[in-house]
């Protein structure tokens, strides 16, 4: 007998059984369908981490002071202080693979603009952060190297900002808010750009220049971090080796002595949390695959009552010249029928979930065509290897007691 | 002389029940000729059951030779078997055993879709032909659990015809039918017998001897008697004297 009747026949005895056919599909299609929509989300998530980190500069190294310390050995604060103006002139004079750099302080306060009143930080930087960070000055402008250099009591405030300080919607350029004690002049405001993938309000920023922060907010003589920009992302590697040897140097440290400083790129970063992401898919993959597999059991549990229930069937086909083959191949191709066409019923239905998820949690979702294949593929896997033991099972009867069987 | 569709020489199975050897056929010879219509008679127990799974090669036998229309079947394994049931033999079972939920025709095509030698539209028409022949030219797609006891073992016969069996092997073909409707089948028999078809009808019913060419007795696996039956009786004409039932 060839495949097209062994196929014939066993859709023939599906089709006798459809409600009992489509409840043990569902079993595979629900597990399908979870297996694609869990994969969709994943990769979704990930391709958005991937895009937020891009927007913020993939090529972004950040520079903190102190050793890398992971446990519990708090840091004393003067480890915190080790990072100089002094090692921001070394790195600007004598780096070769960095782009732009930035010292970073910041204070926390409150904002006040008469009645008005809101509480975040003042963002010492100096005029690079804005290349950085990959930002604009939307009205006004940024602050000069001059007023860097001198000081100056001047701010650019970030949406949130000046949403909270001139609710009325005045033109904020030129008034003079004050942080804590300190009036500054508003000389510009930031580009919009909402929340970020951790959930940070990113217009909830005010610069100013670093020298302010330090001389006039915290009176201090160390910045706390610097953020700088490699000229190849793909050299991060490289510009940090460089970097640490440029700061070592001016830290005076001997050979044995460990970094008093920390250097972390953004591709650092973005593996990090892609890495967590890539597990978290992982789980939801096979908690999902796990289901996949209850609906295999179903099939094999379907397919060995539809042997017992047929036996009389099989003796019959048995006893007008089937073969244990013949009868192997026609339940065979009963499972995998069942199995595959759930499989494509569930992509169906993985999609349309996917697509409910994007509209109605408004996730970023994306379905990737390899988790299509992969579960075709395991659908016809686990309609082969659920279905042989029913099958092998059926085409062993003995056609003189099957054809008697009651 | 006749071709020898079937030739048994001292047949012999036994069965290993536990301990104990249950010798079912204690050596059966005979010769069955194309053209006869043979009825192998014999209570329960008596070995017919499994003379009948013999010469329909399901079975085996322990010790003795069974040639099928000159094919030595003995030392033939499992799917040279499946392929000469398939070929040359026709069976009819007491409970028609048809599929369920299938049609008339399905049914009837079923052993040709196990030839591969035989297309779709030739196994349709074979099929239509048969029905035709077994009288439901009018029943072509009714479903097996649509017909009555008699139309549907009609359809048995039909499918036991389709392959152009050498041998027709029927195993209590009328046990489930009541007395109307065994004459009808009887009938629809000797029709076959008179066209040349050779058919073994094992039963219990002693009443049947008397409407077949030859009666071979059956008690505990030897053969009491093989005689000719020169004064066949027509079941047509006692099929026509019994009433209809009417409510």
């Amino acid at each position: 007998m060839n495949i097209s009747n062994s196929s014939k026949i066993a859709i023939k005895a599906l089709g006798n059984n459809k409600m009992r056919c489509f409840l043990t599909m569902l079993g595979v299609i629900i597990g399908v369908g979870a297996v694609i929509a869990m994969l969709a989300i994943g990769q979704g998530s990930k391709n958005s981490i991937k895009a937020q980190i891009s927007e913020m500069g993939s090529n972004m190294i950040m520079i903190m002071p102190g050793a890398e310390r992971r446990g519990g050995v708090r840091q004393s604060s003067e480890d915190m202080q080790t990072l100089k103006p002094a090692d921001y002139d070394a790195i600007v004079s004598q780096a070769t693979m960095i782009d732009r750099i930035t010292p970073m302080v910041s204070s926390s306060g409150q904002w006040v603009n008469g009645n008005n009143n809101y509480p975040s930080q003042a963002q010492g930087v100096n005029t690079q952060f804005l290349d950085i960070r990959q930002r604009k000055v939307a009205d006004g402008e940024m602050f000069t190297e001059a007023d860097v250099k001198t000081a100056a009591k001047v701010c650019v405030l970030g949406k949130t900002l000046v949403n909270n300080l001139f609710p009325d919607g005045t033109d904020p350029i030129g008034k003079i808010v004050r942080f804590g004690s300190i009036p500054l002049t508003v000389i510009g405001v930031l580009d919009e750009k909402g929340y970020n993938t951790m959930g940070q309000d990113q217009d909830d920023m005010a610069l100013v220049p670093y020298t302010t922060v330090m001389k006039r907010m915290l009176a201090i003589d160390y910045i706390q971090g610097l953020q700088a920009s490699a000229i190849d992302e793909n050299q991060t590697d490289a510009t940090i080796a460089e970097i640490t040897n440029i700061l070592r140097e001016s830290h005076k440290l001997r050979p044995e002595q460990e970094d008093n400083f920390t250097i972390r790129s953004m591709q650092e970063l973005a593996e990090m949390i892609s890495s967590t992401s890539s597990m978290m898919t992982v789980l939801l993959a096979a908690v999902a695959g796990i289901s996949l597999l209850v609906g295999g059991i179903g099939i094999m549990n379907i397919m060995i009552v539809s042997v017992t229930e047929r036996t009389r069937e099989i003796g019959l086909r048995m006893s007008i010249g089937a073969t244990g083959r013949d009868i192997m191949t026609q339940f065979l191709i009963e499972a995998v029928i069942i199995s595959v066409t759930g499989g494509i019923l569930g992509i169906l239905l993985g999609g349309v979930a996917t697509w409910m998820i994007k509209i109605i949690a408004n996730w970023p979702v994306q379905i990737d065509p390899f988790s299509v294949i992969l579960s075709f593929v395991v659908c016809t896997v686990i309609g082969i290897v659920f279905g042989f033991y029913p099958a092998a099972k059926a085409s062993n009867l003995d056609p003189i007691e099957a054809i008697r069987y009651e | 002389m006749a071709k020898e569709i079937i030739k048994v020489e001292n047949l012999k199975r036994h069965f290993k029940v536990g301990e104990e050897t249950v010798k079912a056929l204690r050596g059966v010879s005979f010769t069955i000729y194309e053209g006869e219509f043979v009825t192998i008679m014999g209570t329960s127990g008596s070995g017919k059951s499994t003379l009948l799974n013999t010469l329909g090669c399901l079975d085996t036998p322990t010790s003795g030779e069974y040639f099928l229309d000159g094919i030595p079947v003995k030392g033939m394994n499992k799917n040279e078997r499946a392929r000469i049931r398939n070929r040359k033999i026709g069976f009819i079972f007491q409970n028609y055993n048809l599929l369920p939920k299938t049609t008339a025709l399905e049914n009837v095509e079923l052993p040709l879709l196990y030839n591969p030698a035989v297309s779709a539209k030739e196994r349709a028409e074979r099929a239509e032909k048969c029905l035709r022949e077994v009288g439901l030219s009018e029943r072509l797609y009714h479903k097996s659990n649509q017909m009555s006891g008699g139309q549907q073992q009609r359809v048995a016969i039909a499918r036991a015809l389709v392959n152009n069996p050498v041998i027709i092997l029927a195993d209590e073909a009328t046990g489930n039918l009541d007395t109307r409707t065994s004459f009808s089948i009887l009938t629809l028999f000797q029709r076959l017998y008179r066209e040349g078809k050779t058919i073994i009808f094992v039963t219990h019913n002693p009443e049947i001897a008397l409407y077949s060419s030859r009666n071979i007795m059956l008690r505990d696996g030897h053969i009491v008697s093989d005689q000719y039956n020169n004064d066949i009786k027509s079941a047509e004409e006692v099929f026509r004297s019994l009433p209809v039932e009417t409510e």
